[in-house]
Parts: C-alpha cells; sequence; structure tokens
C-alpha cells in the first residue's frame, strides 16, 4: 500500500519578480517542501522571506517559473480549478467587503462555492458561533475589531470545508487575545475535523503551536520539520546573564551582542538571554557566571538566521557606532523630576473615547514602552503629546511644556518618528535630511555637521544617493531615525518603529535606542511586539484608551506568575493584566 | 438568512447575481461611488446648464451717431433694444474711444453722418471697431454686430424702405440646427458624454483597482467563480448606473433646459449603451493592468475624460484644430458619441451619420471587450 500524497509539496520551486527598477527579485529560490495529511505548519519568516509567495502559488494564483507544486495530490499548474474546489484560501487583509456587512460578506462568499439551502443554514449557525460573530452579522465589515474581521475572514474562507486551509499572516496587526483565539480555531479545525492548515506568521512565538515550522528567509527554506528540530539547534546554547547591580539589562545586552562568540542576546525579565556558537558558557568579566537556560523557537531561529546573515552583519558593524555625543553618566534616580508628565489625559472622537484618563511620568534618560494592541490609544497618545492633536481633557507636559499650546519652537526639543515613516519617497537619502534639517532649521557648518553624522552614524554612506522609496525596509528605518535625530532632541517618541521589520532589523533598532538612552536621551516608543517590552526601564499596557498597569517589564512578568505557569512571557502577562481589566469592566 | 440567490437555478447564474448584488450594495453604500455616479454628474448639469454658457449676452458697446437722422436712430435704436447688446449711445468718436480705452465698452459701432444720404445712394458702411484682447470674443461681437445690422435692414424692408447694395448690411447670416444659437443645445447634450465616460471609465476603473487593493479579488479567485463572472458582476451594475446618468441627462434637458429633441429616443438610447460599453471596456481594462486606485484615476482621466472634454468636439470645433490633433481624436471613442449626440439632439435621425459612428463604436466596444476578457485571469502575477 503507497502512502497518501502529501497535501502540499513543493519541488524546487523558483518565482521570480521583476521590479519597478528593474531588478529581478528571487522571490522563492529553490523551495522544497512537504506538508502531510492533517498537519499544522507554520511558514514563518521575516518580511521579504517568501512565505506570501508560496501561499499564493499553493492556491493557484501564481505560476511557478520552474519546478513542480502539487496540492492534494495534483499539479496545481494543470488542475488550478479542481484545486482550489476544495481548499480554502484567506489572503492578508481577510479578503472581505468594508461596505457589506458581516451577513452580507458571508453571503457573498456562500453563493460563489455554490453553498445553499439547509447546509448553508447549519453551515452559518456553525462559524457564526465559533466566531462568536453571532451577535454582530448587521454590522459593516469594515466597523469591525481587526480581531474580528480576522475571524470573519475566516469563517468566509470555511464556508464549504475544505481539505486544505491557507492563510496568509492571519494574525498581523491582530491583539493578542485574538491572535490566542485565531490559534485555537485553527488548532480545533485540525484536531478536530482532520483540515490540514498552512500559516503564515512574522510572531515567532506562534510557530511551536503549529506541528511543523518552515523557516524561510530571502526565498530560501531554512529548515522545514518540527517545530522542536528548530528549538534543538540552539540546546545548550542558551545562557541567562545578570547585569552587574545598577546596569539596565539592555545596557549588557547591547555590548554582549558584539562580543565574539554570541550569536544573539536578548534582554529578559532584567537578566540577559544570550546564544552562543556553541555549548561552552561565555566568561563574562566581573559578572556572575551565566546560567543554562531552556531553549526557544527563537533562539534556534536565531542561530538558523546568523548562518546566513553574515554579509547583512558586516554591514551592522560598519554601520553602527556609539554615539558621538559622549555618553553622560545617567543614575536614574526616582526623585528625578519626569521630563514627559500626564495626568488624566482625555481624547474623544465624537462619542468615542480613544484615549480615557492615561497617567503616566517618563523620566530623563528612561526608555519608556506603550504596550497595546492597534486601536488601543497609543498613537492618538502620541499626537497629543507632541502637539498634532488637542487634548479633550487632562494635563500633559513635555519637557515642561504643552506642545499644543506653545509655540512651535518648543518642538526644537522632541523628535517624533511617525508610523511608516515620514519621508519623501522620491527624495534621496541626503536630500530627506536636507529637507528635515532644513525645517529643524539648522543652517551652515551644524547642518553639514549634523548630516554628515547622520550618515556615519546610521550607515547610510552607501545609499546615500538612492530615493528613500528604494531603500531596503531596515535603511528606511535608520534614515526615519537619522532625521528624527538631526536636531539633538531631548525627548525622541518613536510610533510602531518595528512594525514590519524582521528580528534582525528590530535587534539593531533596539541597540541603537540603547546608546540614545545612555547619551541621555529620554525615549517613549510603541510597539505590538510583547517581547520588545523587555528593552524599556518600564512599561504601561493601555487597552481601549486605558493603562490597566506601569510597572518594568520583570515585575509585569511577576504578575502573571502562577504554578502552572512559572516563568511567564511577557505576552502571557499582557494577556494576563488585559484580561483582567475586560473581565472587570465589560 | 434565505437569499434572493437562492432562487437562481444554475451555480453560474447564482454567482453572477450574487456579484452583482454585492457590487449595487457598495455603490449604495460607498459615498465616493454615489459622489461620482450621480453627485457629479447633477453638478456638471446644472453648471453647463446654467452657469457656464458660450453664448455672450449684454455686450457693452458704443453706438456713435454723429447725425441723428431718422434711419440712423432707428439703426442706433436696434443696438439699444437687442439683448446681446448693452448700448451706450454718444455723439462723438473722441468719448467712444475712451470709452474703449477704459474697457467700459467692448465695442464701437460707428454710424457716419453721412450715413442716410449714403444709403440712399446704395454705399453704406458702418464701422465696427471690436475690443480685440479676447478674439473668440470679439469675434463673436463682430457677428452680433452684424446681425443686429441685418435685423434692422429686414425691418426696413418690411416696411418698405429701400435697402439697397451689398456689404455688412445685407449680411445673410442663417444658423441651422441652433437658431437660436444658445450654447446649451449642444452643451446638454455633450454632457452625456461626460456622465457616460465618468461613470462607465472612472468609476469603473476605481472600484476594480479597490478590488485589487484591499485583496478582496483574491479572495474570489479562489472560488470556482468564472473570470467572465467576475466581469459580468461589474459590467451590469455600472451599465445599469450609466443608463441611470443617461435618463437624469435627458430629463433635465427636456424639462430644464427646453433642448429640442428631434430625432428618436431608441436611436440615442441605442447609443449610449454603445459608448457605455466602450467606456466600461476602458475602464476594466486599465483598472485590471494598473491595479492601483490612484493610478487607475489617473490614467482614465487622462485617456477619457479629458479627451472627451477637450477632443470630442464637445467644447471645441474639431475641424478647427491642427490636423495632427484631428488625428488623434479619430481615436477617441468620445468623438463618434458627440457626433451621434449631436445629431440625434438637434437634427434628427440622420442615418448617414449615425450608422458609420455607431459602427466606430460598436467595433470598439467588441475590441475592448475582447481584450478585457483576455487580460482577466484568476491569477495574480
Amino acid at each position: 500500500m503507497t502512502p497518501p500524497p502529501p497535501i502540499l509539496a513543493c519541488q524546487a520551486v523558483v518565482k521570480t519578480f521583476r521590479r519597478e527598477t528593474g531588478e529581478i527579485v528571487r522571490a522563492l529560490d529553490g523551495v522544497n517542501v512537504e506538508v502531510g495529511h492533517g498537519t499544522l505548519a507554520a511558514l514563518v519568516g521575516p518580511d521579504g522571506a517568501g512565505k506570501t509567495t508560496l501561499l499564493r502559488l499553493a492556491a493557484g494564483l501564481m505560476t511557478a517559473d520552474s519546478g513542480d507544486v502539487a496540492v492534494l495530490g495534483m499539479d496545481i499548474r494543470r488542475d488550478a480549478a479542481s484545486v482550489q474546489a476544495r481548499i480554502g484560501y484567506m489572503p492578508q487583509r481577510f479578503g472581505l467587503y468594508d461596505d457589506l456587512s458581516v451577513q452580507e460578506n458571508l453571503d457573498l462568499y456562500a453563493d460563489m462555492h455554490g453553498v445553499t439551502g439547509p447546509p448553508r443554514r447549519q453551515r452559518y449557525e456553525r462559524l457564526l458561533h465559533m466566531t462568536a460573530l453571532g451577535p454582530f452579522t448587521r454590522r459593516l465589515a469594515g466597523k469591525l475589531s481587526g480581531g474580528m474581521k480576522q475571524k470573519l475572514g475566516l469563517a468566509c474562507t470555511l464556508i464549504r470545508q475544505p481539505e486544505l486551509l491557507l492563510l496568509d499572516e492571519p494574525t498581523v496587526g491582530v491583539d493578542p487575545l485574538s491572535r490566542r483565539e485565531l490559534w485555537e480555531i485553527i488548532t480545533d479545525l485540525v484536531h478536530g475535523q482532520g483540515v490540514s492548515v498552512v500559516v503564515s506568521t512574522t510572531y515567532l512565538d506562534e510557530a511551536p503551536r503549529a506541528g511543523m515550522a518552515i523557516v524561510m528567509h530571502q526565498g530560501k527554506v531554512l529548515a522545514c520539520g518540527p517545530p522542536d528540530e528548530v528549538c534543538h539547534i540552539a540546546t545548550g546554547r542558551v545562557f541567562r546573564v545578570r547585569p552587574a547591580s545598577g546596569q539596565a539589562a539592555r545596557g549588557l545586552q547591547a555590548r554582549l551582542l558584539d562580543a565574539p562568540g554570541i550569536v544573539d542576546a536578548v534582554p529578559e525579565a532584567g537578566l540577559v538571554r544570550i546564544v552562543t556558537v556553541d555549548t561552552t558558557p561565555p566568561t563574562l568579566a566581573e559578572l556572575e557566571p551565566p546560567t543554562s537556560t531552556r531553549e526557544t523557537f527563537r533562539d534556534g531561529f536565531m542561530v538558523l538566521m546568523q548562518s546566513t546573515q553574515t554579509q547583512a552583519d558586516e554591514g551592522l558593524d560598519q554601520g553602527f557606532h556609539q554615539p558621538a555625543t559622549a555618553p553622560t553618566a545617567f543614575s536614574l534616580q526616582p526623585t528625578a523630576s519626569p521630563v514627559v508628565s500626564v495626568r488624566g489625559l482625555v481624547r474623544r472622537f465624537g462619542d468615542f473615547t480613544a484615549v480615557d484618563h492615561v497617567d503616566f511620568q517618563v523620566r530623563r534618560g528612561e526608555v519608556f514602552g506603550l504596550l497595546g494592541p492597534n486601536g488601543a490609544g497609543k498613537t492618538t497618545t502620541f499626537r497629543m503629546l507632541c502637539g498634532l492633536l488637542p487634548a479633550s481633557g487632562g494635563e500633559l507636559t513635555v519637557a515642561g511644556v504643552d506642545l499644543h499650546k506653545t509655540r512651535a519652537s518648543a518642538r526644537q526639543r522632541i523628535g517624533y518618528v511617525a508610523q511608516k515613516y515620514s519621508l519623501y519617497g522620491q527624495l534621496s537619502v541626503v536630500e530627506n535630511l536636507g529637507f528635515f534639517a532644513s525645517a529643524y532649521g539648522l543652517r551652515g557648518s551644524r547642518r553639514r555637521g549634523r548630516i554628515e553624522w547622520a550618515i556615519r552614524e546610521f550607515g547610510l554612506a552607501d545609499f546615500a544617493r538612492l530615493t528613500s522609496e528604494k531603500l531596503p525596509g531596515g535603511y528606511k528605518q535608520r534614515l526615519a531615525m537619522a532625521a528624527a535625530l538631526l536636531h539633538e532632541p531631548e525627548i525622541l517618541f518613536l510610533d510602531e518603529p518595528t512594525s514590519g521589520a524582521d528580528p534582525l532589523a528590530r535587534r539593531d533598532f533596539w541597540r541603537r535606542i540603547t546608546a540614545l538612552a545612555e547619551g541621555g536621551v529620554t525615549v517613549i516608543v510603541t510597539t505590538h511586539f510583547m517581547e520588545e517590552a523587555e528593552y524599556c526601564d518600564r512599561i504601561a499596557i493601555i487597552d481601549a484608551g486605558k493603562i490597566w498597569a506601569q510597572d518594568t517589564p520583570a515585575n509585569l512578568r511577576q504578575r502573571a506568575r502562577r504554578d502552572d505557569q512559572p516563568e511567564p512571557t511577557m505576552e502571557e502577562a499582557f494577556l494576563e493584566i488585559v484580561e483582567a481589566a475586560r473581565r472587570g469592566n465589560p | 438568512m434565505r437569499s434572493i440567490a437562492e432562487i437562481f437555478v444554475t451555480p453560474r447564474a447564482r454567482r453572477i447575481w450574487a456579484l452583482i448584488r454585492k457590487e449595487s450594495v457598495q455603490v449604495l453604500r460607498d459615498p465616493s461611488s454615489v459622489a461620482i455616479g450621480i453627485v457629479l454628474p447633477t453638478i456638471l448639469i446644472l453648471l453647463f446648464g446654467y452657469g457656464l454658457s458660450l453664448d455672450v449676452t449684454s455686450v457693452p458697446v458704443a453706438v456713435v451717431l454723429e447725425n441723428p437722422t431718422p434711419r440712423a436712430t432707428e439703426l442706433a435704436a436696434g443696438f439699444r433694444m437687442s439683448p446681446y447688446f448693452d448700448a451706450t449711445v454718444v455723439t462723438a468718436m473722441p468719448r467712444a474711444q475712451e470709452l474703449m480705452v477704459q474697457r467700459k465698452v467692448d465695442a464701437i459701432i460707428r454710424i457716419r453722418p453721412d450715413f442716410a444720404r449714403r444709403l440712399n445712394g446704395g454705399d453704406t458702411e458702418i464701422q465696427v471697431l471690436t475690443h480685440a484682447i479676447d478674439a473668440n470674443h470679439a469675434r463673436i461681437v463682430e457677428t452680433y454686430a452684424q446681425g443686429a445690422v441685418a435685423a434692422w435692414a429686414a425691418r426696413q424692408r418690411g416696411e418698405g424702405k429701400p435697402v439697397a447694395g451689398a456689404g455688412p448690411v445685407t449680411v445673410q447670416n442663417r444658423l441651422w440646427f441652433n437658431e437660436a444659437f444658445d450654447s446649451r443645445y449642444f452643451l446638454v447634450p455633450g454632457l452625456v458624454v461626460l456622465v457616460m465616460t465618468l461613470i462607465g471609465s472612472m468609476l469603473t476603473a476605481l472600484v476594480v483597482a479597490r478590488e485589487w487593493e484591499r485583496g478582496t479579488l483574491e479572495a474570489l479567485f479562489i472560488t470556482p467563480v468564472a473570470p467572465d463572472e467576475i466581469l459580468l458582476g461589474k459590467t451590469i451594475p455600472y451599465f445599469v448606473l450609466g443608463l441611470i446618468g443617461l435618463a437624469i441627462c435627458l430629463l433635465s434637458a427636456k424639462f430644464l433646459f427646453h433642448v429640442p429633441f428631434r430625432g428618436s429616443l431608441w436611436v440615442l438610447t441605442g447609443a449610449s449603451m454603445l459608448y457605455l460599453l466602450v467606456a466600461l471596456g476602458i475602464g476594466l481594462l486599465i483598472s485590471s493592468a494598473l491595479k492601483s486606485q490612484f493610478v487607475a484615476i489617473m490614467v482614465t482621466m487622462l485617456v477619457t475624460f479629458l479627451p472627451a472634454m477637450m477632443l470630442s468636439g464637445f467644447l471645441f470645433d474639431l475641424r478647427s484644430m491642427p490636423l495632427a490633433v484631428q488625428g488623434i481624436t479619430y481615436v477617441l471613442p468620445a468623438r463618434y458619441f458627440v457626433a451621434l449626440l449631436q445629431t440625434v439632439f438637434l437634427a434628427g435621425n440622420v442615418w448617414s451619420v449615425i450608422l458609420p459612428n455607431a459602427a466606430a463604436l460598436a467595433g470598439m466596444a467588441v475590441v475592448l471587450l475582447i481584450l478585457t476578457r483576455g487580460v482577466t485571469r484568476k491569477k495574480l502575477a
């Protein structure tokens, strides 16, 4: 008896695209993947790894340049229609019509798939129950929250039970609670109903939930197997180091990144987690010996990435220096007066309260994080702090003044990097810097000096003449930060600076933040990557416009500590806090 | 949760109906569709119907009456009474020149002191001096002046007074098809072209590109829907919307602006449907190729709306354009549609004009729809 063919099999698949600039991009470069029946496979990798292209090929929406893609044992090129009749596919952004109600979206897809009569009604009932969208059938899809949209998209895809379900980044931009619910639904589909699922994600912590992980990077598959195999790559090579007393974990982490024999270092619960090139623990002067710890998927992933990243690392070394401004030694005294002070801050849009009595203080040289799902009120708070939006109520001072009420000159003291970076795509790197320097009123030798500083400091020399829209992702972020730092602000606001960046670029980014904070710059940053909270001195957890907790990352994690959860992750702590808040505040 | 779609027997019919219904709901709910499909045409109609008129009325002129003989006075009175002029009668040329220099008048009509005597001698001359900075305007004023003189001459003849000789006095100026010489008569039919172009090309290009941008087409492609079903689902609702726009234009032409309608309504509707198909074809083709709302709207604006306005004969006479530009107009569907519209509205069913223009539109519609069907595949790249 021959075993059943795999549900998805790719052999030596190559797919290239031509960019507008004429260069050829190899989105898939000789991909071999095999997913068995009833498997839940997670497709993991940074942006641009080729995940979406692979899913689109499997769905028959694109054709490979060469190689074979077989789905359900059929050649997708020849039998696209019969394959499509048996699979489900949810594109990024869920494929919903915003102008149609929940019910109308379901009706449309049911009609498209030819699901009628009693089976249709039964299916509706089941899907609405599963997604808990029953009470919202008349609401327009565009008015749903990210998490609800994602569940509706999934329901539309499942209107006809598929044998294979392809989900393209279903959890992007969705809050952790909704992410967990979605994974519960997916897990139930696989184990309870025998559906095979391939789901792509940029969240590394989601991979262990799957039965199989496909790690992709730059069009190549780096690993394909049980998630544990990826974890095991780092077995015996993961340690924790306690920083010297008085030293911030991120300071030690930044230094350890450059130490020989260390692949990765991240701050974790006040300690620094390191991954080494071999199993001998590094000896670090003046520090307690490292303690060995359990490896995670991320650790293995970083080792895999490191093996392909030698080139990029050289770029990083060339690009990164300690700030030219001599770092002044800062001791964070609790008595130090706050640079940013917010009391009872309220912002209403019509009858919707985006920011609801928010209080926090940030001291000089502190890195303060606002952590929360999309739509929690982070960006609105930022805009008020930067004086771009008037507050509906409450007090706020930034460097001693309310920027909305004082003259624009006070804004000289702050730097702001907006979401998606406010750069001029058609201008070159140098022209962008020149423009922002003029906008901040820099002139003459100071202007020249600061632009030179920015190019040197952020490693932009090789790209100086390139227009900013053509910069690789990580460099766009560098340029945006450079532009915001030209006028040497005391306070830096960064709104989701790492959104869409791959783990290495994010690590690079946080290294800069660490250096800036050591130089005395106060940094306020928003993020929805829970693990990034570890880089902050203090974080505020914000949801539905309210701050529910405000403390150091280590203390917040302690709150979620239970017997069955002795070492909660930042995400678990976040879920604990937000769920408690939502229970108490229905 | 029953839907009307369930009464359709075949899955194919059910899918097409579901797409049409979806599209219609979207048009009704989306303010930008309503704006382009209904509000903009209405504004255009009111703007062109009431505000923008190419007619010139109440032109300030100075009539120089140097010797007020009865017949000369009558001529001057002709100018004073005409709705086209706002005439100031002066008795000496220097005063008139002064008014002209100050731009208080746009023209000087000089009736010479020997007017009456020369008239009898059959050798009349009236001097018309126009302020010619705006050449177009000057030409219109000149024509009006000739008209006013001609009207005076006709009245004189009617009263049995001899008006002999050639020259401006005997100008014969007849206006065919637009006897009232009212620009609304050709502007309002021309509006049908703009409205059909807006709905057919721009709105369609916008909504298809939007589906590409939002990833909804990607989700539809995975369903059993066929490419021609997607096309029909897009074409039919906007075809109907275009016909509604047509009805708005025709009703306002007839009842608001009293434009004569001499041809058959069926011929007009048929021609409009043909043009609508061409416009839809262009819109679908552009949006399938470009897949971005912003670029699609810019390109449709450039290749359909602006040419329909400038190069279709709607605002400017094609024959007075340079040859090269005239050549370009032959590839523009709007040119044929404008010719059809103006004929059907103002001249009647002139088959020698209708048939070739309709044939050109039909040919374009077929080519475009075949091309559109060709580029619409259930593939992303």
